[in-house]
């Protein structure tokens, strides 16, 4: 769906369970097949909708953490613990299951097969989500593309897809990883273990002369720190895409 | 999208969609939900929740202008371009607004309070013969509306949210608010506006969503 071109409405489709796979403490992903699914961008989201027996509705949007797959899509979904739609998704939630989603949603924050230079992915807490599709995009097409993931969490028990990204990363000269604990570190911890700063930025970012865009996801806070840090560094604001996780709602 | 079109018939919005609108959709097994009270659930468009916090949403890095080297100006199809520097503009007459806003996003908060100047203020003595407005933004955000979006008391060029100066986060200095549309339209950072003849999408606009964005009818994506 190159171009994100969507002629007629976006419709509610059908969404059937095929798996769950729980990341950490606080997330799973969970695997949809979706009979007549458009195909999607890595970086798009996806609205979902939940209905109760009485016709009750609720709806949120989520980041889609797979890469193009035919009919089939995956979210990974965050428990808030007062949430309305999350904790039903991460616990009540079982393969055979239907909900409804709709989209892809979004024509901006998605990776560019074309991109000329490094890519920079950073993510926040579940703000991964959306860079996890990219990179695994980047896998599927066997990308040469230059990327750096830095990546935010309190602790390593909280990074989402850590074997996954640890896998990638080996088998590809062409993806870096960087980690930066905030909360706690394991013993031995080499990475960074504190909240993204300036210095942490001013080391890790491509130059600005060989940046090709950056991606930029997670809450808030993060995301006003990361990208205003890269625009004093010398990056053109309009090479830094921003996406915010808020935890509302949920 | 696997269109069938029935002879000699005009291809009508309701058969692009295989599933009509009236058709109770399935039940997710074992959702509830969290339901809303009756005092404001006719104030809370369809698909949307209401939240206490006030998210941040944008493309890109939050700017910072100086108020200095801030101004609005309207531009485009009238007789003489106006514009007014930081001073000139908060020296116009102000209204303070209590409006529920609805982001596309699906979160709604209700009983924002605002105070801006009316854009009916600002138009006040232009000339034009254009029907839609192109706001644009430092940071290069654009989004479009049609000018009767805009004016009779609709929207406002808001500086304060909450009886503080608007934060950068929220799109301070001064933002767009028309909280009638979803609230991308209600521009962040927002320097003045292109009077046009015809309507030509904005940012998002141009992304997937909806031309208009009329929450009640949720006009979220392009199609709806």
């Amino acid at each position: 769906m190159e171009g994100a071109a969507v002629l007629g409405r976006l419709n509610w489709l059908e969404a059937e369970v095929v798996e769950i796979r729980p990341e950490t403490s606080q997330t799973k992903t969970i695997g949809f097949e979706v009979p007549g699914w458009p195909g999607h961008r890595a970086g798009q989201h996806v609205d979902v909708r939940l209905t109760a027996e009485d016709g009750y509705q609720a709806e949120r949007t989520y980041s889609i953490a797979s890469a193009v797959d035919d009919s089939r899509i995956e979210l990974t979904v965050e428990r808030l613990d007062d949430g309305e739609v999350s904790p039903y998704l991460t616990d009540e939630l079982r393969p055979g299951d239907t909900i409804e989603l709709r989209g892809p949603v979004g024509g901006y924050f998605v990776w560019d097969p074309h991109a000329q230079g490094t890519v920079f992915l950073v993510g926040g807490g579940s703000g991964v989500v959306p860079l996890m599709a990219m990179a695994r995009q980047r896998a599927a097409e066997g990308s040469k593309i230059p990327t750096r993931l830095l990546y935010s969490a309190r602790t390593w028990d909280d990074v989402i897809y850590r074997d996954e990204l640890t896998r990638l990363a080996a088998g590809d000269a062409g993806l870096d990883l960087v980690y930066t604990l905030t909360r706690a570190q394991p013993p031995g911890w080499e990475g960074y273990g504190r909240r993204v700063d300036l210095e942490l930025l001013a080391e890790v970012a491509p130059a600005p002369a060989v940046l090709a865009v950056a991606f930029v996801c997670g809450p808030t806070p993060f995301v006003e720190a990361v990208a205003s840090g890269l625009v004093q560094l010398g990056h053109v604001p309009a090479r830094v895409k921003t996406e915010r996780f808020g935890p509302t709602g949920g | 999208m696997g269109l069938t079109l029935v002879t000699g018939e005009p291809l009508r919005e309701s058969q692009q969609d295989p599933k009509k609108e009236d058709e109770m959709p399935p039940i997710s097994r074992g959702f509830r939900g969290r339901h809303r009270d009756d005092a404001s659930s006719d104030r809370v468009p369809p698909g949307q929740y209401v939240t206490e916090d006030f998210p941040v949403l944008s493309a890109g890095p939050t700017p910072h202008t100086r108020l200095e080297q801030w101004d609005f100006s309207i531009t485009g199809e009238v007789d003489n371009p106006h514009r007014w520097s930081w001073e000139e503009f908060r020296a116009l007459p102000t209204e303070a607004v209590t409006v529920d806003i609805h982001c596309v996003t699906k979160w709604s908060k209700l009983d924002s309070v605002w105070e801006g100047v009316s854009v009916d203020t600002l138009l006040e003595g232009i000339e034009t013969s254009g029907e839609y407005a192109l706001p644009f933004c430092d940071g290069g955000y654009t989004t479009n509306l049609p000018l009767e979006d805009l004016t009779g008391g609709k929207a406002w060029v808001a500086f304060a949210y909450d009886g503080e100066p608007l934060e950068p986060e929220h799109g301070g200095p001064a933002r767009l608010l028309v909280p009638h549309l979803y609230f991308w339209k209600s521009a962040k950072w927002v320097r003045g506006m292109r009077l046009a003849v015809t309507n030509e999408p904005g940012f998002w606009e141009t992304n997937g969503y909806h031309i208009y964005g009329d929450p009640w009818k949720e006009q979220r994506y392009w199609g709806d």
